[in-house]
């Protein structure tokens, strides 16, 4: 099932040329770039793993694509996502999150609903490989 | 698109250039000319700077052509003794690159082996990398760079440092351009014991010594920007100390001179303070006289107070 997080995730995956003016874009903003990986897609799985640190005071998106590579070397059969930080006063926050990698095949998202004391229902979500 | 043949190209491609035209438009000229103006003397260093804008636009005009083309290597080595420019040259080659659209960014790194060299096993590597990434699209300038390889000790982490650098200035040659700047025959030596940079930089510019009469030039240029002048005597004086200056050890030309004349505006600032009686006029506080440039232990054949020439290049 294809996992539908951040900027760009309904649209078909974005190639290297499209990741390099995004991340352009990025860096024009001032925005701090960090690489995350994840082989667990939960929409409650918050905090990836960081590939290295963060990246302040790039002027050019080169330095963010062989971080990326590597990264892809690694796990390249994990998720993979770029994080914009903005340091901005009143934000400073991710302003901008994508998914750069996808697994081959993507894991499901399944959902398990039980009763609860006055009938109440409850719902949770696991991962399925 | 490196393979592209005249025969394969479509009709919107221009059948003739005209480089003078392509000359002005990239603002290359503009930039020359800056470079004419504010450095006084290193003919040999506009010369060669004059012949590697010549290549990049031919190339760039080749590119339009559809002829074929190679990214040519245009990794720098600059050598000259201290104060001869090399770091104000490498700042403006940045801006010259960017303009002839070889780096993307045109930003300058300015580095010395602290920047690169990690102090334990495994932080050599991510510090090269970081800085390397901040490079990318610009002109890293490696300052000293013969530090980088310690002979005297073969656990070195430089030796590290030097591995990755080779590695990025081969793949990396249109991302970013990596200068190197130090002494002579020190880089003499860093060269010799690590022929994979030799044959890796194309470029080696020599920056000369000033002869008296650019230093004179160089100084006056100096004070024109800070408002100061030099009143007949001090220009006399100066001279003096310029060829004395230059006997002395520790030289370092430009920067000798600067380092004197922010000295020789303290002493008027204090003569200014003691000796006023009245008001001051605007041309009073911005005169330099003879015994403000007199006053210097030069003079007096002692070592001056000028910081060891070896230990700082940095600006």
């Amino acid at each position: 099932m294809r996992i539908t997080q951040g900027c760009f995730s309904f649209l078909p995956d974005l190639d290297d040329v499209q990741i390099t003016r995004q991340v352009e874009y990025c860096l024009e903003n001032g925005w701090a770039i960090g690489i995350e990986y994840t082989g667990d897609p939960h929409p409650r799985n918050t905090y990836w793993e960081m590939w290295g640190n963060p990246m302040f005071d790039l002027r050019d998106a080169k330095g963010v694509m062989m971080e990326l590579d590597g990264c892809r070397t690694a796990h390249g059969g994990k998720y993979i996502r770029i994080n914009a930080f903005c340091d901005e006063r009143g934000v400073e926050s991710v302003k901008m999150s994508f998914i750069v990698n996808r697994p081959a095949e993507e894991p499901t998202i399944h959902m398990q609903r039980t009763d609860f004391v006055d009938r109440a229902q409850k719902y949770a979500w696991d991962v399925r490989r | 698109m490196n393979s592209e043949t005249p025969a394969a190209a479509g009709e919107e491609r221009p059948q003739s250039v005209d480089l003078a035209a392509e000359y002005e438009a990239s603002g290359v000229g503009e930039v020359l000319r800056e470079l004419d103006e504010e450095l006084i003397g290193l003919e040999p260093v506009k010369r060669r700077i004059r012949e590697i804008a010549a290549l990049l636009l031919v190339e760039r005009a080749r590119k339009s052509m559809g002829l074929s083309h190679e990214t040519p290597t245009l990794h720098m080595s600059f050598t000259g003794n201290p104060g001869t420019g090399k770091t104000t040259v490498a700042m403006k080659m940045a801006g010259l690159l960017h303009r002839l659209g070889y780096v993307r960014k045109g930003h300058l790194v300015s580095v010395t082996r602290d920047d690169l060299v990690g102090q334990y096993i495994g932080h050599t590597a991510p510090k090269t990398k970081e800085v390397l990434k901040k490079a990318m699209g610009g002109v890293l300038f490696i300052d000293e760079a013969y530090y980088l390889y310690r002979p005297d000790n073969e656990r070195d982490y430089g030796q590290e440092a030097i591995e990755i650098l080779l590695q990025v200035m081969e793949n990396n040659r249109d991302d970013l351009v990596v200068i190197m700047a130090g002494y002579a025959d020190r880089m003499d030596r860093f060269f010799s014991a690590n022929p994979g940079f030799r044959s890796r930089i194309a470029h080696h510019v020599e920056f000369p010594d000033y002869s008296d009469g650019q230093l004179m030039e160089i100084s006056e240029q100096m004070l024109g920007e800070q408002n100061y002048r030099l009143d007949a005597g001090a220009k006399a004086a100066l001279e003096d100390y310029i060829a004395l200056r230059r006997a002395q050890p520790h030289f370092a030309n430009a920067r000798s001179i600067r380092n004197a004349l922010d000295r020789a505006r303290l002493r008027q600032a204090n003569r200014l303070f003691t000796e006023a009686k009245g008001p001051l006029t605007a041309d009073d506080l911005s005169t330099i006289c003879e015994e403000d440039i007199r006053a210097s232990r030069v003079f007096r054949g002692g070592l001056d107070v000028d910081r060891p020439s070896h230990e700082g290049e940095q600006r």
